[in-house]
């Protein structure tokens, strides 16, 4: 479905990303763990055309992504759950799931996307007439993933969704990861919390210094050395 | 019409709020002017110094309007409204756009370019005297109410300021593209991962603003009678002001800062001195920095629009 081929991603004098592939297969779960500053956000700011990569391809269904303007992106399918969540602060739940379905024109379809997000996270239901910006940091994470959905993604990009949440809400943030990809829609989730991450992927790699380290099934990954060393802890 | 003349108490209380009504026709403009301010600001971080000229030359293509196609007052609003949308539209995407990834003092500079070109443009175009906007288009009228004269001209402005206002609020608040505005105000990347499209979004930004400018324009020729092409510099300072003072980048406090400031400068024409007036709306600059530079609706989180 994605296939990123050697991408060279530069800030300024900063070489970010070094010669970088991955591939995410249609309605797979695919990690990339990492220490901070590995490159994991600017693989997905470059998937998502805010970032261009100086060299390499990043093909999406068989279109050259570094050509296509941000914008248009999302209308090929693809959503982005943003790091720190990067809800609208000063605009209510409810607008910040329309702005997710910005480009759409099928107007009832989102209505009844709208329910389903609400369904899926009733008290953003509760609070849909509330600013984004007084919700708790759990809720609004869920706003972030809601307003992601409305967008109907085939691939959600979705980076590091646990960030800063207590444990108990990651177990829920994660079941919620697993369930969007039961019903159809592909991911590809960054992660630090690479125990989490690797417990529900698919397929899994390892980036450091801007460069694919190691790749495999969860399970190979979970026994490498130098994946327990590294990022779970012994 | 005999007019009714009062005495004692009633007389100042008259004389208050006579200043309060012209205060308000005076104020509808400013805040006209505040809002393309504070907009532009909202979503490029950018003080449009050639805003009160744009205001001038909304006044301008009102006053061809009237005098060369004969439109009414109404019309010659809407034709100076789109004028000035369009050329809103073009400044920014040729002064403004290349240099959106340069230093916000490079745009600053450019800006203060931009507004003498248009001042200067406008003088070497129709020359530099002033023109009388005609009367037919507005024929005097006045109304005594208990006491109080209210003209047809404080009326028109304040009608037709108040819808504009509520238009621009029925667009922020409800429509699609208002939404993608404030959202674009807020976090601009976040907003381009929602799909929209930013230089669609500041283009319109650029051609509402505009066109409350223009509107703000046909009013001072309507309010002063004469129009020049420098009209848009004192006005559009003060506007400037006005926008400061509500918090730069906040909506509904480039409007009662915009109304706040005409009140002001009607009160110190009417009890101090006219001499004094720009005076004090400069000295309120001063004093909202020194005391609150975020202004009267502003958060120190830096929260916009």
């Amino acid at each position: 479905m994605l296939q990123v081929k050697e991408i060279d991603v530069y800030y300024g004098a900063i070489h970010a990303l070094k010669k970088l592939s991955l591939e995410v297969e249609q309605g797979k779960i695919v990690t990339l763990i990492g220490a901070n500053g590995a490159g994991k956000t600017t693989t997905l700011k470059t998937i998502s055309g805010l970032l261009r990569p100086a060299s390499g391809t990043i093909t999406y269904k068989g279109v050259d992504l570094t050509r296509v303007p941000p914008e248009k992106i999302v209308g090929m399918g693809i959503s982005q759950v943003p790091e720190g969540r990067r809800v609208f602060a000063p605009m209510t739940v409810q607008e910040n799931l329309e702005m997710g379905a910005y480009l759409r024109k099928d107007k009832k379809e989102v209505q009844r996307d709208m329910e389903l997000v609400f369904e899926r996270f009733p008290r953003l239901k509760e609070r849909r007439k509330q600013l984004a910006g007084t919700l708790s940091g759990g809720e609004q994470q869920m706003l972030a993933i809601g307003r992601a959905l409305m967008a109907r993604p085939e691939l959600m990009l979705m980076d590091e969704p646990s960030m800063g949440l207590a444990p108990l809400l990651v177990r829920e943030i994660f079941e919620i990861i697993k369930d969007i990809n039961s019903r159809g829609t592909t991911i590809l989730l960054v992660e630090q919390n690479a125990h989490m991450a690797l417990s529900i992927a698919h397929k899994a790699y390892v980036v450091e210094t801007g460069s694919i380290v190691l790749e495999g099934t969860p399970e190979q990954l979970m026994n490498s050395e130098e994946v327990k060393k590294a990022y779970l802890g012994g | 019409m005999p007019f009714t003349v009062y005495k004692g108490e009633v007389a100042i209380m008259l004389e208050f709020l006579q200043q309060l009504v012209n205060g308000l026709s005076l104020g509808a403009i400013y805040a006209l002017i505040a809002l393309g301010y504070t907009m532009v600001y909202g979503i490029i971080m950018l003080i449009n110094f050639a805003h009160g000229d744009i205001m001038m030359v909304g006044a301008f293509v009102g006053f061809y309007s009237i005098t060369l196609l004969g439109t009414n007052i109404v019309m010659a609003m809407i034709f100076a409204m789109i004028a000035c949308a369009v050329l809103g539209v073009l400044i920014e995407k040729i002064a403004y756009r290349p240099l959106r990834k340069s230093t916000r003092i490079a745009a600053l500079i450019t800006a203060i370019g931009m507004s003498l070109f248009l001042e200067y443009m406008t003088i070497f175009l129709i020359g530099p005297q002033q023109k009388v906007f005609p009367h037919s288009a507005f024929p005097h009228k006045e109304y005594d109410l208990m006491g109080l004269l209210i003209t047809n001209k404080d009326i028109f402005i304040i009608i037709s300021a108040v819808v504009l206002m509520l238009i621009l609020q029925y667009i922020i608040k409800m429509t699609k593209t208002g939404k993608a505005m404030r959202a674009v105000s807020v976090d601009r990347e976040a907003a381009v991962l929602m799909g929209i499209s930013v230089d669609k979004t500041i283009s319109i930004t650029f051609a509402i603003g505009s066109a409350l400018a223009a509107a703000a324009g046909v009013m001072v020729g309507v309010y002063y009678n004469t129009i020049n092409p420098l009209m848009g510099i004192i006005p559009g300072l003060k506007a400037f002001v006005a926008a400061v003072l509500g918090g730069i980048g906040i909506i509904p406090g480039a409007m009662v800062g915009g109304f706040v400031m005409g009140i002001l400068e009607t009160f110190v024409s009417g009890y101090g001195s006219s001499l004094y007036r720009d005076a004090v709306a400069f000295g309120v600059l001063v004093l909202i920095l020194l005391i609150k530079p975020t202004g009267l609706f502003g958060k120190d989180t830096g929260e916009k629009v």
